[in-house]
């Protein structure tokens, strides 16, 4: 009775969240389909403490401990998540999935201490090996296989997560040396030949081999990320985002539960795809991604060490002048404006141009801020109209009929190298063409080359003049200046 | 041989789900418009947090003289609820902010 009850819940949260990820794709139901998806958890989760039973028909104990740690991640959870920055999102998200992963390589080493219990109290059955008949045989086989993916792909999720987390907050810097990839293909050539000689020879059910297998893992998920950099960042996220799903997967076989299967396997599904689409977005391969990282190819290339031109100034005032005097006024925002939580100052010198009749569009370039659609997020919280922001395409087409373009803090997405320096490491990614615009103000702090670490020649460009300061400090002041002009 | 196809027929079961989902999984979210790229990496990475309920029934099922299972269970539940929990939240966060932007525009 208690199973069927818990089977029927199950199948519930596996539709819940079906629909909730085919709500999540469209922005008018999105937020309806995230709620849907939670309460089927919610409900997949209660069931599991309640109903759940063992084949001896035991049900669960240990409940205290487990309210116990659901209380203690609750809280902490909801308190990162409300306390977040909408400019830290990524971080976050990256966070999050690590914790998945570590999670998924933590039942497979609990599991696996009960499975070599019972491989080492039967050393008889291993004689049958060779014979399909010995049913315990392919049921350790099975239970091997799975527990050995689980804690592989959840280490390789969780070390690269954090180390992802890390590189995003600025805490860990780039780190590339020569036959990194080399090591890389080594460790993870280990790591499966010492799996595969688990599974197949059940003798060597060897605790220390299976924490070295661990070990090596991490080590893996930590150089795999290391040496990624810039703007490949967020794919390698969805990339990890969708290892952990299928880690999840891997208890869906081991416990025989079909939540578990369905919401692991239909992320891993559509993290992949999502992976690709962002690469897509980006005119990048996955391939390029994981291997021409961006960080080791600018160190080593010449492109980032030529000679470069003189810049333009501007002073406040007279881009103030220039702003208020233009008919046609385009705002490219980028990190920096990111970075400066400067969305609502950005809101609010639209505002007042609008107000003086100038007519002012946002270029959002599809990897603007610091993962693909996050632009759109910040200016949404500070309230910016959904009509005002052009997608790349259509931002390319007015660009030439503008006047002034004001890039805020953006490096890479206006980068003319993607367009004609071969050698560039972001060569063929798509750009906004702010070049074909009458001037171009661009506001950064400095002129230290940005995300991707390679320098942009649009600074240099006799149309451009730079406007130093940090975004949000700019863009107050500019809205001052505009008052009184 | 043998062997492999007795295994095959032993969790066809399985082998269908798998293949299933991994259809639907490219299905559901197909075009989807890179606006929504960030929440929606954000919603599935709260949705491969099911992998809680592994925590929990190793969490339930640990004898009690088993400490090691104990403290990893116990930190396996700790840290898959952050992943349940806080990904749902923060998805909620990053949605609410566009659901503003259509009450302004009424």
């Amino acid at each position: 009775m208690n199973l069927s009850i818990l089977a029927i819940i199950y199948l519930l949260a596996s539709v819940s969240y079906i629909l909730g990820l085919k709500m999540l794709s469209n922005p008018a139901t999105a937020r309806k389909g995230n709620g849907i998806a939670a309460i089927g958890m919610g409900l997949a989760i209660i069931g599991t403490i309640f109903l759940y039973q063992d084949d001896e028909g035991n049900l669960l104990g240990n409940k205290a401990w487990i309210f116990g740690g659901l209380l203690i991640g609750t809280v902490v959870g909801v308190m990162a998540a409300k306390k977040v920055k909408m400019t830290a999102m990524p971080e976050m998200v990256s966070l999050f999935n690590g914790m998945g992963g570590a999670c998924a390589a933590l039942i497979s080493m609990v599991e696996f201490n009960h499975l070599a219990d019972k491989i080492h109290s039967q050393p008889e059955i291993l004689l049958e090996d060779i014979f399909p008949s010995s049913g315990a045989y392919w049921t350790w086989t099975s239970e091997m296989l799975v527990i050995l993916a689980g804690l592989v792909i959840g280490a390789v999720s969780f070390a690269g997560s954090v180390i992802a987390w890390g590189k995003l907050n600025g805490r860990i810097k780039d780190f590339a040396f020569r036959g990194q990839h080399i090591l890389n293909l080594l460790l993870l050539a280990i790591v499966l030949v010492l799996s595969a000689w688990m599974i197949l020879v059940h003798e060597n059910a060897n605790v220390m081999v299976f924490y070295l297998v661990f070990l090596l893992a991490v080590l893996y998920g930590v150089f795999f990320v290391l040496p990624i950099g810039g703007a490949d960042m967020p794919v390698v996220i969805s990339l990890l985002n969708s290892f952990t799903g299928v880690a999840a997967a891997c208890g869906g076989f081991l416990y025989n539960n079909k939540a578990m299967l369905t919401g692991g396997i239909l992320v891993g599904a559509a993290g992949t795809l999502l992976t690709i689409l962002m690469c897509k977005a980006m005119n990048r391969s996955l391939k390029n991604v994981l291997i021409g990282s961006f960080g080791a190819t600018s160190t080593g290339g010449g492109g980032a060490k030529q000679e470069q031109g003189t810049y333009k100034e501007i002073s406040l005032s007279d881009a103030a002048m220039v702003l208020a005097y233009a008919n046609k006024v385009m705002i490219v925002p980028g990190y920096g404006l990111a970075v400066a939580q400067a969305q609502h100052a950005c809101h609010e010198l639209e505002k007042q141009l609008a107000e003086k009749g100038v007519e002012v569009k946002y270029a959002i370039h599809p990897v603007a801020g610091r993962m693909p659609g996050h632009m759109n997020v910040l200016l949404a919280e500070a309230d910016v109209a959904y009509e005002n922001l052009l997608e790349m395409e259509h931002a390319n087409e007015v660009f030439p009929s503008t006047d002034v373009v004001l890039v805020l803090g953006a490096n890479d997405v206006v980068n003319p190298a993607a367009k004609s320096d071969p050698s560039s490491p972001i060569y063929g990614m798509p750009i906004l063409d702010v070049e074909s615009a009458k001037t171009c103000i661009v506001n950064k702090r400095s002129m230290k080359p940005g995300y991707a670490g390679i320098e942009n020649d649009l600074f240099f460009r006799p149309k451009t003049s730079m406007l130093f300061g940090d975004a949000k400090k700019v863009l107050q002041e500019l809205v001052a200046e505009i008052k009184n002009v | 041989m043998d062997s492999i196809l007795e295994w095959i027929t032993a969790y066809q079961e399985y082998i269908y789900i798998v293949v299933l989902m991994v259809f639907l999984g490219i299905e559901v979210i197909g075009r989807v418009p890179s606006v929504l790229h960030t929440p929606l990496m954000s919603g599935a990475n709260a949705i491969h947090g099911v992998v809680i309920i592994g925590a929990i029934i190793v969490m339930g099922k640990a004898a009690s003289y088993n400490y090691l299972a104990i403290i990893l269970g116990f930190l396996a539940v700790i840290l898959g609820t952050l992943n349940v929990v806080g990904g749902f939240v923060v998805t909620d966060r990053m949605l609410e902010m566009f659901s503003h932007r259509k009450q302004a525009k009424k």
